[in-house]
């Protein structure tokens, strides 16, 4: 049974992909998730908010109280040079090229547009095969609109895609006005990859003592479903190769996601819950399932179920929405 | 030969940087103004930086300055070339070695930053009272004057250490030469190699102890050879002055700079010398070059080499035309017949005529003076007032320069208006506050003007004594000759205002020569600025026609991302303003700098810092001025109506920074000091301060509890007491059931406020409309202080609640006490003050605290003001400071004073015990004094006790009143830091912890000798970066607390008030009842620790949760009872990540910055640590020790016994 596919420009033995997670932070998990049978290791994103912050915190720390006081001119020691956030990334990408054989996707979240272009050169130059980009701007003011929101990520696409040769992919929100439009938008500056959705840090409210909380609660197979529906909608509409992250756990998720048409998934919660190994499993499943129920191959079943070739498109629609609602009757 | 490398740096950097590349060893442990030698060697050698042998030197910190000497020691038995650095006190710890050291010819170089020597005070600063007391060691002494010499001689030293097999102290002036920033030649490895040649190395190699040609050293001697074998080491000191004049030539060879050991220098017949060494020789020696072309016939003659004295040296550098010699010396040796140089050259003299070959025939007048103890300022015309001196017909034999003596009147009148320093020189003054980068951009400038252009420079930077919102003024002088001028810049062409607060009580520009430069960061707008500044400094800017401008540098800070930082701003200022250098070549060097800086600290903050050069450049603006002044804000003033006579005469003058001006008149003659002087300060640091929302208040006086400088309190109160209150004056009835029907106030004090923010995060009570809103929220201080003024004044007025009524003490009833320890200059956020005004608060009318040298006794003791402070009835703590080293064994010795006069009074009450009573009496000997009501009780007895015994005459009744209060129970109270308790005071600590006497310890662990500057201590937990452990601690924190349980005698306690403030109260109390010596390890966050101590209970409690900071009790009194004496108090499964706890802070975080493998090892050390230590805490909660040996007749087992030694 052929399950191979393309992604990125890559020739993928598989289309279970580890997502970006705590796993790929550590090199032994890493050689692990290889050995399991990645195709591909997609790294944690560097963020280029959380590296500055990290600098000017360094650096405040160090310099408080400093010549301050005539008996301590300084409280801390001074090493001749830091290894900052960049640095350790980069040299993380470096060692995960030098330790393994598949692909290795790097992948930022900017700040300015100067700190897109220079990251992603950088992570170039770190000798990373791809890069994706994730998205990740939740707008909370009034202003500005949406419109400018769309232009400006765009912009920052094009941005890096003019600066590095790397293949990209764009790791999408799901909070677009019209997503369809928007990632044709995307897709027209010529990135190798729509990856549906990120998943947001959702901020949790302690009532007892009325702080916010950051929580970070792994997927389950429900996130799924709003991802099956846009990719159906986006097959054979972009150029870009389509990818699903979040949602994806059992081997029915990985057939449900290559019928609506991507390419490949990210498995990450599954990955973290079971552990690396469970990437075989998977895998192994896949080929079991596809054999079963007598497909030639992954290509064969490959938007098998998008919106332009499902039986009943409308389901992906309103219309369903509305049906669903007529049809409920109290038990 | 290779281009000569020109560094502009200070003599610390000087000295250490010959000292690490000359050693194999280096043993070090740190002490002001010393400790940047030891930390640039340990920080270089970190760096793998080589010494001319190729080898990375070894740098090891020691427990102790005693310590450090016993390994130089050893080291240099074993035939490596080893150094140390010290200072002071340090210096004297060494001396037993030193002696050893010199007694057995050891080629070794010790570089010294004379310092003060505590006598009726500590100082930090320098004077030679430490390196005269070694004179009778046996080590030669080389005096360096400035920061080249310090460089140069830290060579010569060691060649002629190595050549003569005498051991060298090199000392020059701390502070002032040691923290001066000046131009410096530096020495090639080159050079070094040719100095110190390889055949003296490899003799002393052949010297050390070793099995393959075994010798014995250290042999103990009798009366028929010690005497004889002392002698023989004679003529190696007598070659000595030989030596080091050939070196020294030698040295000239090589570098073209020539030194000799007695340099004279003046006019060629001068009928008037000066004898002096040290960095005051520049001053004499300018100032002789002033005089003679003046046509003075006047001289000076430095001393380098002061042991051994070369006598013949010595006279023959004396011009024979000399008449009258004046001898300065920078110590006093009181009750001896002159201080030590004076008596050296009256010595040589005499010994010179004796001989014959005294040059001018007769032996001159000689007068003898002190100077510049403890870095008191020592100035051409000091210098000029002492040739004044020489040429009255009878001049004073001994005088002293610099201060006004009214009392002995040996002082010599000076004339403030004489100069010499010539208008072809920059002088640029800097008025800052630490916390927003002055001196560090001061430095900056000077290393940019001094390494970059050809032009000279020094710098000398003032700190004030505290540590929160200090004050610093930066001296700076450029021009085109050599700078030798180590003293303050008195008239300056250029000043800069760094803060604007500074203008109300201080005329920041008093010091400007006519026509020079005014820079002033101001919040106002350029058209404003004018208008709020006083008149009286309008005045001067009008008549001394200074050009005036002015930015906000603040508000440009903030804009670019710098926080409070204003340093790249003013100096960026500077820079375009002062002329120094054209203004693009001084932009570009600024940003070179930045980004040499700032480059390894991440490309985020090189951006900001050159954002703020670019911004700056678009807010400075020239201020227009009026003709004649016209604001009405008129120059405030330190003094206060309400202050006591002395606090208004002496020490209100000494806030206004004149305390220069105070006669010898003014002083204790003892050092003793009155305490409660630091609410007359009213320092007005804070930018914000807290304001309360009685609306939203729960009243749990957490604030209170956490604030470090007793500025925020509650009080409840009866209603009545609100007549009168200010308009403004805010109250709300009390809520708990303990005092229902009172009234309740929470109140900032803002004008002591450091704005530390520690209360209001904190707070847990918020707005329920608006949860940021709190029941405490910042505001600017500006908008409240005259209302919060007058508020806390009636505030204060209110009496407080009576002690007796609080039968239950938590720590929200402890902030209804009076806290007798307030408004100290502590770091903003100090982790340990509120321990210790905790302390006052529990037992402040009854207590004596004796406290270890380190923060808690700078800013306990640091004047102009104290903190400590008294109750309505004037009781309050008593505190005292002895050493470093110390403490414990001085507290225990307090005790046992306490404990004798409490005997003694016992047994004359029993003597009249027929006037007293039974029930009095019994009351008197026999009360537990547990407890507020019960103390209340033996003083109320005490009053009666003095009623009845007033009537009688026999002497013995006086005695007994004299000796009555002590039977009042006094507690005494053990102060310090990790840096005493687990290093250099353990020995005693360890020993009074054995003891049966009632002394109670206080460590305030902040795991870094954070007074000092961040050294590693034995309680720096693994993984920390500190220095000596800059690339983080790999060996555990010593569990301080697990080794005083095992005397099974102590209380001991680990405490952190921000994850736990009852139990914190609640370990106190214990420790206080336990009627033997009690141990409180107190969790104390520090700045440090590298994060903003706001959030410094939030990682208290995460050090709890994690199980980084056990809380525990061990309570040798639960013994008796059946019971383990240990309780474990914190979660013994943690609830946070160790990780968690350690990426807050800088000091662990920035070694994953450094190392990050490192950095998961030791982590991953400090993981399995904490659950390791943790495992053991929990197994010996679980052991209950047997009560009895089981033998006959029954012993107590030992910890059960109730020791009562005790005052």
């Amino acid at each position: 049974m052929d399950i191979s596919t393309k992604y990125l420009g890559f020739d993928l033995e598989s289309p279970i992909i580890p997502g970006a997670s705590p796993l790929t932070a550590d090199m032994d998990s890493v050689r692990q998730l290889e050995d399991a049978g990645a195709p591909m290791i997609i790294m944690h994103s560097i963020f280029q908010e959380q590296l500055e912050h990290e600098e000017v915190a360094l650096n405040y720390g160090l310099e408080q109280g400093e010549q301050s006081f005539a008996e301590a001119l300084s409280y801390l020691p001074l090493p001749d040079q830091f290894r900052l956030g960049p640095d350790e990334y980069l040299e993380h990408v470096a060692k995960i090229k030098a330790a393994v054989k598949v692909p290795v996707v790097a992948s930022l979240n900017g700040r300015t547009l100067g700190g897109w272009t220079e990251y992603a050169k950088k992570i170039e130059q770190a000798g990373a095969d791809a890069l994706e980009l994730n998205i990740y701007d939740p707008v909370l003011a009034a202003a500005p609109d949406s419109t400018s929101v769309e232009l400006a990520t765009v912009e920052v696409i094009r941005a890096v895609r003019e600066a590095v040769k790397l293949p990209l992919a764009v790791k999408l929100s799901p909070f677009y006005t019209s997503l369809v439009h928007f990632a044709h938008r995307v897709d027209a500056t010529g990135v190798r990859g729509l990856v549906l959705f990120n998943r947001f840090y959702q901020p949790d409210i302690d009532l007892e003592t009325l702080e916010l909380h950051r929580t970070l609660k792994l997927s389950t197979s429900e996130e799924l479903l709003p991802r099956l529906r846009w990719t159906a909608a986006l097959f054979n509409h972009v150029g870009a190769d389509l990818c699903i992250t979040g949602g994806v756990h059992s081997v029915y998720d990985v057939c449900k996601s290559v019928m609506v048409g991507a390419s490949a998934v990210q498995v990450a919660s599954a990955l973290l819950v079971h552990g690396p190994e469970h990437l075989g499993v998977l895998r192994k499943q896949l080929y079991r399932w596809l054999e079963t129920h007598e497909y030639e191959s992954l290509q064969q079943m490959r938007g098998s179920m998008s919106l332009i070739r499902t039986p009943n498109p409308s389901a992906f629609e309103r219309g369903n929405y509305m049906k669903i609602l007529q049809t409920w009757a109290p038990a | 030969m290779a281009e000569k490398q020109v560094v502009t740096i200070d003599g610390n950097e000087a000295a250490a940087s010959v000292a690490h590349r000359l050693s194999e060893v280096a043993v070090i442990y740190p002490i002001t103004p010393s400790s940047n030698m030891g930390e640039l060697a340990d920080e270089w050698s970190s760096h793998k930086k080589t010494n001319i042998w190729g080898g990375v030197p070894k740098i090891v910190e020691m427990q102790s300055e005693a310590g450090a000497i016993g390994s130089v020691h050893g080291a240099l038995q074993a035939g490596s070339l080893c150094t140390t650095f010290t200072a002071s006190q340090g210096l004297l710890l060494m001396i037993p070695n030193m002696f050893k050291i010199a007694g057995e010819l050891t080629s070794f170089v010790m570089h010294v930053a004379a310092r003060c020597v505590a006598t009726h005070a500590l100082s930090i600063f320098g004077d030679h009272s430490d390196i005269m007391a070694c004179r009778q060691t046996g080590f030669a002494m080389l005096g360096s004057i400035n920061v080249q010499e310090a460089h140069d001689q830290a060579a010569i030293a060691m060649a002629i250490s190595l050549r003569s097999r005498i051991p060298f102290l090199h000392f020059f002036d701390g502070f002032r030469t040691s923290h001066e920033l000046n131009r410096a030649v530096l020495l090639s490895d080159d050079e070094l190699r040719a100095i110190v040649k390889q055949e003296w190395v490899d003799a002393h190699r052949a010297r050390a102890l070793t099995p393959d040609r075994p010798l014995l050293r250290g042999t103990a001697q009798n009366p028929d050879t010690f005497f004889q074998a002392r002698e023989a080491c004679n003529s190696y000191y007598d070659r000595v002055p030989q030596i080091v004049k050939e070196e020294m030539e030698r040295f000239a060879a090589l570098t073209g700079r020539k030194y000799v050991p007695y340099e004279y220098q003046g006019h060629p017949n001068a009928d008037r010398v000066v004898i002096v060494m040290g960095s005051g020789a520049e001053t004499v020696s300018e100032t002789v070059k002033y005089l003679t072309g003046r046509g003075e016939k006047v001289g000076v003659i430095i001393i380098r080499l002061y042991r051994p004295f070369a006598i013949d040296m010595f006279i023959s550098a004396l011009p024979g035309s000399t008449k009258r010699i004046a001898v300065l010396d920078r110590t006093k040796e009181p009750g001896a017949g002159g201080e030590p140089l004076y008596q050296d050259v009256l010595t040589a003299l005499y010994q010179a005529q004796q001989a014959g070959v005294l040059p001018t025939g007769e032996i001159p007048a000689i007068i003898g003076g002190r100077y510049g103890l403890s870095s008191k300022e020592f100035t051409p015309a000091m210098v000029k007032a002492v040739y004044d001196e020489l040429a009255k017909p009878t001049p004073k034999t001994r005088f002293t320069v610099g201060i006004v003596d009214d009392v002995t009147h040996l002082s010599l009148a000076v004339d403030e208006s004489f100069d010499i320093e010539t208008d072809d020189t920059v002088r640029a003054l800097f008025f800052g506050l630490g916390a927003d980068g002055t001196v560090g951009a001061n430095k900056n400038s000077i290393k940019i003007i001094g390494d970059e252009t050809d032009l000279h420079a020094q710098g000398y930077f003032v700190y004030d004594s505290k540590k929160s919102g200090a004050m610093t003024t930066s001296h700076l002088r450029f021009g085109k000759e050599p700078i030798r001028a180590p003293y303050l810049i008195r008239k300056a062409s250029f000043i800069a205002c760094h803060q604007f607060q500074f203008l109300e009580k201080t005329d920041i520009v008093e010091s400007a020569s006519d026509g020079a430069v005014f820079l002033l960061n101001s919040p106002y707008a350029k058209e404003e600025v004018w208008n709020h500044i006083p008149r009286e400094i309008q005045q001067t800017i009008i008549t001394k026609k200074l050009k005036f401008y002015a930015i906000d540098a603040n508000a440009v800070a903030k804009k670019t991302g710098m926080g409070t930082r204003i340093n790249t701003i003013m100096q960026t200022c500077f820079f375009a303003i002062s002329g120094v250098l054209p203004r693009d070549e001084a932009i570009a060097a600024i940003k070179k700098a930045i980004k040499k800086t700032y480059g390894k600290r991440g490309e985020e903050v090189v951006r900001r810092n050159f954002e703020a050069v670019d911004q700056t450049l678009a807010h400075l603006a020239e201020i227009a001025m009026t003709p004649a002044p016209t604001s009405t804000i008129r120059l405030g003033t330190f003094e206060q109506p309400a202050m006591p006579d002395f606090v208004k005469r002496v020490s209100a003058v000494m806030m206004a920074g004149k305390g220069d001006n105070l006669p010898v008149s003014a002083f204790p003659v003892d050092g003793t000091w009155p305490t409660g002087t630091t609410k007359y300060e009213k320092r007005n640091i804070a930018i914000d301060i807290p304001q309360w929302e009685p609306g939203i208040c729960i009243q749990c006086n957490k604030c209170a509890f956490v604030c470090p400088h007793a500025a925020i309190r509650p009080k409840v109160y009866e209603a009545a007491q609100l007549e009168g209150s200010p308009a403004g004056f805010k109250s709300v009835p009390y809520k708990a059931p303990d005092f229902k029907g009172l009234t309740y106030t929470l109140q900032v004090a803002p004008e002591d406020c450091t704005g530390c923010n520690l209360c209001v995060v904190v707070c847990p009570a918020k707005d329920k409309s608006d949860a940021k809103r709190k029941a405490i929220n910042m505001t600017p201080r500006m908008d409240i202080r005259d209302r919060e003024r007058d508020n806390y004044e009636f505030f204060l007025n209110i009496p407080e609640l009576d002690r007796a009524r609080l039968t239950r003490i938590d720590a929200k009833a402890t902030q209804l006490l009076l806290p007798l320890f307030e408004y100290s200059g502590a770091c903003g956020g100090c982790g340990e003050t509120p321990y210790v005004k905790l302390l006052t608060q529990l037992f402040g009318d009854r207590l004596v605290v004796a406290n270890a040298t380190g923060c808690s006794s700078i800013y306990s003791g640091n004047l102009p003001t104290t903190p400590y402070t008294t109750d309505r009835n004037g009781r309050g703590p008593a505190w005292c400071n002895s050493l470093f080293e110390d403490n414990a064994e001085f507290g225990l010795g307090i005790l046992l004073g306490l404990t004798e006069h409490r005997n003694h009074a016992e047994r004359l009450l029993k003597q009249f015990s027929g006037q007293i009573g039974d029930t009095l009496l019994t009351g008197l000997v026999t009360s537990t004094q547990q407890g507020e009501a019960a103390v209340a009780e033996q003083r109320a007895r005490v009053v009666e006790l003095r009623k009845l015994i007033a009537p009688i005459t026999d002497p013995k009744a006086r005695l007994l009143e004299s000796l009555a209060d002590y039977l009042v129970r006094k507690s005494v109270w053990l102060l310090g830091g990790d840096g005493w308790a687990y290093d250099i005071g353990y020995g005693g600590l360890d020993h009074v912890m054995s003891l049966p006497y009632d002394v109670n310890v206080l460590v305030m662990d902040t795991e870094v000798y954070s007074n000092t500057g961040g050294q590693a201590s034995k309680s720096t937990p693994i993984g920390a970066s500190a220095k000596f452990a800059a690339n983080g601690k790999g060996t555990q924190k010593k569990d301080l607390g697990l080794i005083a349980m095992s005397y099974r005698n102590a209380y001991v306690a680990s405490v952190a008030f921000g994850a736990n403030d009852n139990h914190t109260v609640k370990a106190f109390l214990e420790a206080e009842a336990y009627r033997g010596p009690s141990l409180i390890i107190a969790y104390s966050h520090c700045i440090a620790h590298g994060y903003d101590l706001k959030i410094g209970t939030d990682q208290q409690k995460l050090a709890v949760d994690s199980g980084v900071w056990p809380l525990y009790r061990y309570d040798p009194r639960l013994v008796n009872t059946g019971k383990p004496p240990l309780q474990v108090d914190s979660p013994m499964t943690p609830k946070a990540a160790v990780r968690d706890y350690l990426r807050n802070e800088t000091r662990f975080a920035m070694v994953e910055k450094i190392d990050p493998v490192r950095f998961k090892e030791l982590s991953e050390a400090s993981v399995r640590n904490t659950a390791q230590r943790l495992s053991l805490y929990k197994e010996l909660a679980n052991i209950a020790y047997p009560t009895t040996t089981g033998e006959s007749p029954a012993a107590p087992a030992n910890g059960a016994a109730q020791p009562k030694e005790g005052a």
